[in-house]
């Protein structure tokens, strides 16, 4: 008896009922917001206009991105710094890296911010004997801006880092001491690199998170995107205006840095099965050394 | 120079409370090939790493070349070697793991390499060229560029095997090496290791191979419950072994 290949099956899909009345209603709701908000009178939709490219803005946004690349560079520097002391066998160091995080987590980053822009009240001059300068010389909005983000960022780095360092293999490190390698050696050419995989995704998400903390140095009028927004606006009487346009630069740069993040996700979950990395892994450390190495890629 | 290699005289080792190594008295000499066999638990592999200070030792005296292991002796007190000096004498003592513990961020060949470049000071030529031959030997020839993700468990050993060899050592240790691999690629490994002894490498081997033990070995210890057992040829222990739990265990084996 021979078996014909039956019929596919032509079955009666489940109706989503439930999700289209929900989408109408929020289609409704967001309708009515955008509305109320565009035709609102007490916004002057051409003041948005006008501000939103004028040069002090953009030299705002350089502000802002100079912030976030410095502090950044400096956060994950003290991190890896902090993580590696953090897990030293060295009981001061240990101690050490604990109470940095203990303060510099346990404190807001705005007061962090204000400490160091007034640290000239109690300490008026900085230097040793004849060598000292004007503590308000010294640091300006700037300077303290950059100050606070980055030894408060290098407390929430420590805690990523560490968590890549874990990651990697007890036994690599065991392989490196049987070689000869010393701590700092063996950290430094076999537990970071690979640590990078673990370390990496998650620093993305710092760099987004800290382009908009950046926003906080108003407090201290150090000239960001969102300074120069907020002086325009109490000048000029159009406040929200400039919130608006505030909000614009900082969603257009955040889709930017959203976009590289989930690109570099992608490429290092690649390698994500356990120990042996996959070649993608290898080849990305091969490119950054290629990038590094004097004589170029001569691999 | 001795003829003796290492030297273990009353080697005691405990994690915590429990004693793992309970007294074992040792000689390698020189050129000699000796294998450790004994059931799991038996102590044998803690023994193996602390001849390169992995573990500390705990009571004895355990020396290589007549150099004390992580210890410098003065007077009649012994002071802890600092993580420098210690490093310096695992440069010269070879290790192969059973897990073996490439580094899956470089290639086969940077793996060999890198060592004797970082801890060396050997020049990067001097070093490629080194470690292509050492792949050569071990037959890998044509996958030095591989990573170690891309390579099976027999081409990772041997590229293991190699990377301990580039570092020129005086003495090589092995820790189960074939025991995590597939059957069918534990002979190209244990052919690898037979070279090296036919060369006349110093090596100290704990494994459950009985077969590659009786071809290769010099002596052959069994050991159990932190103790040596039974300790001498190859044709003494394995095929006529005198203690009951010797017998026992190899009954099970073979």
């Amino acid at each position: 008896m021979s078996v014909a290949a039956p019929e596919a099956i032509k079955a009666v899909p489940i109706r989503h009922y439930g999700q289209w009345a929900t989408a109408a209603v929020v289609i409704v709701a967001v309708g009515a917001l955008v509305w109320s908000v565009g035709t609102n009178d007490a916004i002057q939709w051409n003041v948005v206009g006008d501000y939103l490219f004028r040069p002090e803005i953009f030299h705002g946004i350089g502000i802002t991105l100079a912030l976030t690349a410095f502090s950044m560079v400096a956060g994950i520097i003290g991190g890896i710094l902090l993580a590696v002391m953090r897990l030293s066998g060295n009981p001061v160091l240990r101690t050490v890296s604990t109470g940095y995080l203990w303060i510099f987590r346990g404190t807001p980053v705005l007061v962090q911010l204000v400490i160091w822009f007034n640290l000239g009240l109690v300490f008026p001059a900085i230097g040793i004997g004849s060598l000292s300068t004007s503590t308000n010389d010294l640091i300006s909005p700037f300077g303290a801006a950059l100050l606070a983000l980055a030894l408060n960022e290098a407390a929430y780095m420590t805690e990523i880092v560490r968590g890549g360092i874990l990651s990697v293999d007890p036994g690599q490190t065991e392989a490196a001491h049987a070689l000869g390698y010393s701590g700092a050696k063996t950290m430094r050419l076999i537990v970071l690199p690979q640590a990078m995989r673990v370390i990496v995704p998650p620093t993305g998400n710092e760099v987004i998170t800290m382009l908009k903390t950046t926003s906080l140095v108003y407090a201290i009028g150090a000239q960001d995107l969102f300074t120069e927004a907020y002086n325009f606006g109490s000048k000029n009487f159009t406040l929200f205006e400039m919130y608006l346009v505030a909000c614009f630069w900082y969603l257009a740069m955040t889709t930017i840095l959203t976009t590289l993040q989930s690109r570099l996700e992608k490429k290092y979950a690649k390698g994500s099965h356990a120990v042996p990395a996959g070649p993608g892994f290898g080849r990305v450390i091969g490119k950054v050394r290629m990038l590094r190495s004097p004589e170029g890629g001569a691999r | 120079m001795s003829d003796v290699m290492v030297k273990a005289a009353n080697v005691h080792k405990s994690f915590g409370h429990v004693e793992v190594l309970k007294g074992i008295d040792l000689e390698v000499k020189n050129g000699e090939v000796f294998c450790l066999l004994g059931p799991s638990g038996s102590g044998k592999s803690t023994f193996l790493r602390c001849i390169n200070h992995l573990e500390r030792v705990t009571a004895g005296r355990l020396s290589v070349e007549g150099e004390l292991i992580g210890y410098r002796e003065v007077g009649d007190k012994l002071h802890e070697m600092k993580p420098k000096e210690i490093a310096a004498q695992r440069r010269d003592i070879g290790m192969v793991f059973q897990r073996f513990n490439l580094f899956p961020h470089l290639t086969a060949l940077e793996n060999v390499m890198q060592a004797p470049m970082k801890i060396r000071g050997v020049s990067k030529a001097e070093a490629r060229t080194q470690a292509l031959a050492l792949l050569d030997r071990v037959g890998l020839s044509s996958r030095v560029d591989n990573y170690p993700g891309q390579l099976s468990g027999g081409q990772q050993q041997r590229v293991a095997i190699a990377r301990a060899l580039a570092m020129k050592p005086k003495l090589m240790l092995f820790d189960e090496p074939t025991s995590a691999l597939d059957p069918e690629l534990v002979g190209e490994v244990l052919d690898v290791m037979k070279d090296l002894a036919r060369e006349g490498m110093t090596m100290i081997v704990v494994t459950h191979e009985i077969g590659f033990a009786r071809e290769v070995a010099d002596t052959v210890v069994f050991m159990d419950g932190g103790v040596v057992v039974e300790a001498g040829s190859p044709s003494q222990v394995i095929d006529n072994p005198q203690h009951d739990r010797t017998k026992s265990f190899l009954s099970k084996v073979l």
